[in-house]
């Protein structure tokens, strides 16, 4: 019951929020703000994290192809395909509701609570249009910029760790790079990314949107939204691969 | 003139305001006092129309506030300021940026004279040398008086101020008073003022309603207040060692 009243009460915010901003001077100041903060809280943990597991995939294969049968070039295979198909566009996203989402909820909670939404309000501005759609605006344009980013590091991080372990060389790896290519896993990863950009920012943002109370309500409207766009995330990535690739 | 008609309100069954009548004059501080819990935030908000009354209507000089179109609600927000109990200044601007908010949304003026004029409203609070600080490196009765500067940056007809001097010492807390009344009567706004506090109440009480436990208990004036002899509003205006004294 409660659960269909909050899907009822998001359709309705983000009716508003999807309507066209009254300055798109002030709108696109807010949004490169939030791209200023987006960049700045995810660049670094995205590099680290997609560079490792482009090297763990890299060996894991390795190790697990000592069957002279498989050719050598699954490695590069293996790397791109799992980069582009998996850990790209979902587990970046699911590494986003940690410091995006998160954030997002806190912010506009605690406008919410100091009354900084009302004030919003009395002045006839439509916050929700003023404060989550360049949110939401900024993710679906730079997460994809993100995980391009993440695919090309994790391929590196693959390549570095196959050579510099001499597990193959330079040439087989990307042998493997290239082997049965699809442009469609491209699509695929983007519309992906997309979708989960858009669960990400909206959903956080609808969550810091309806807090009550105070501080302490803050901080549960942040893990709440984190758990929600987690679970979101799997259930869209599940569906979109059984309309997508199947 | 704001006329408040036959407001009521209830949250989950519970009735926080019953059938509020009342008038709020041009020029004047208007001021809706009782004790916590009482309502007046509620009421305010109501008049504002943050909060949608269950019963009634405002009528902000003959406009009948739930009758205007939603455009037309929207205009007559931007004739309103607010200033609110805990100053709702944006964390993320400067001061500066907080004041000059309402005149990047709504007016069409160049960026020199929107400078102009912040400099104008915050050096009429009394503010100076503020303008790149943010709302965290300032004091309470700096932020109170820069959320004032922000209310009346549109020139509004309108001035509502919940609880202005909550949380401040009893001298800033008669600055702020002082401030809000010079300026009711520079710019002839409808000032309509929440308050709990007796200072407040005897300093700037040209009008002033006692709301009880959500009904409007008694109207009258600060001279009014000292005489009366409703019992609930002389337990509330006597209830410090100060006050009865002062009787
Ligand atoms: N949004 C709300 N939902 C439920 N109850 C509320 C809400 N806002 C206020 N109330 C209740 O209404 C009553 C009056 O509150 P309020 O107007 O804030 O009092 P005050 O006179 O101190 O400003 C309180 O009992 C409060 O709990
Ligand atoms: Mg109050």
């Amino acid at each position: 019951m409660k659960f269909l009243y909050q899907v009822g009460d998001y359709i309705m915010i983000m009716f508003q929020a999807f309507k066209r901003p009254d300055k798109g001077k002030v709108f696109r100041r807010q949004l490169f703000i939030d791209f200023q903060n987006m960049g700045a809280t995810s660049i670094g943990v995205v590099t680290i994290i997609s560079v490792f597991f482009g090297a763990i995939i890299a060996i894991q294969t390795a190790e697990n192809i000592d069957n002279p049968m498989i050719p050598l070039t699954t490695i590069g295979f293996s790397v791109r395909q799992m980069m582009i198909l998996e850990f790209g566009p979902t587990i970046i996203s699911l590494i986003l509701v940690g410091k995006v989402g998160s954030s997002i909820a806190s912010e506009i909670g605690t406008m919410r609570v100091s009354e900084q939404i009302d004030a919003l309000k009395v002045m006839g501005i439509n916050p929700a249009n003023y404060l989550i759609l360049p949110k939401i605006t900024a993710a679906m344009l730079y997460n994809p910029v993100l995980i391009t980013f993440s695919i090309i590091l994790g391929i590196l991080g693959g390549w570095a760790a196959s050579v510099f372990t001499g597990i193959v060389t330079t040439t087989i790896y990307i042998e493997g790079l290239r082997a049965w290519y699809d442009p469609f896993t491209i699509t695929y990863a983007f519309a992906k990314t997309e979708v989960f950009a858009f669960i990400i920012a909206s959903v956080s943002g609808y969550k810091g949107y309806t807090v009550k109370g105070g501080s302490v309500e803050v901080g549960q409207a942040s893990t709440s939204a984190v758990v929600t766009c987690t679970i979101l995330i799997v259930v869209f990535d599940l569906i979109l691969t059984q309309m997508m690739l199947m | 003139m704001i006329e408040v008609k036959n407001i009521s309100k209830s949250f989950n069954g519970q009735q926080v305001l019953k059938d509020i009548t009342t008038r709020f004059e041009k020029g004047k501080t208007n001021l809706i006092i009782g004790q916590s819990g009482s309502g007046k935030t509620v009421l305010m908000k109501c008049c504002i129309g943050l909060i949608d009354a269950d019963e009634g209507d405002v009528i902000f000089d003959g406009k009948v506030f739930s009758r205007l179109s939603g455009k037309e609600q929207r205009i007559t927000r931007q004739e309103m300021g607010m200033l609110f109990q805990g100053g709702a200044l944006f964390d993320s601007y400067t001061v500066e940026e907080n004041v000059m908010f309402p005149l990047n949304m709504f007016t069409k003026m160049t960026f020199d004279e929107k400078k102009d004029r912040v400099n104008y409203v915050l050096d009429r609070v009394n503010i100076a040398e503020a303008n790149h600080k943010f709302p965290s490196e300032i004091s309470g009765g700096m932020i109170k008086r820069v959320a004032i500067a922000r209310a009346i940056a549109l020139n509004p007809k309108y001035l509502f101020c919940d609880e202005p001097n909550s949380g401040l010492d009893p001298k800033t807390a008669e600055v702020i008073d002082r401030l809000i009344s010079d300026l009711t009567e520079e710019f002839g706004m409808t000032t309509v003022i929440n308050t709990h506090d007796m200072n407040s109440v005897l300093q700037i009480g040209q009008t002033i309603v006692f709301i009880y436990n959500g009904e409007l208990w008694w109207e009258g004036d600060k001279n009014g207040i000292m005489k009366t002899d409703n019992a609930e509003l002389n337990d509330f205006v006597f209830s410090t060692e100060l006050t009865r004294r002062a009787k």
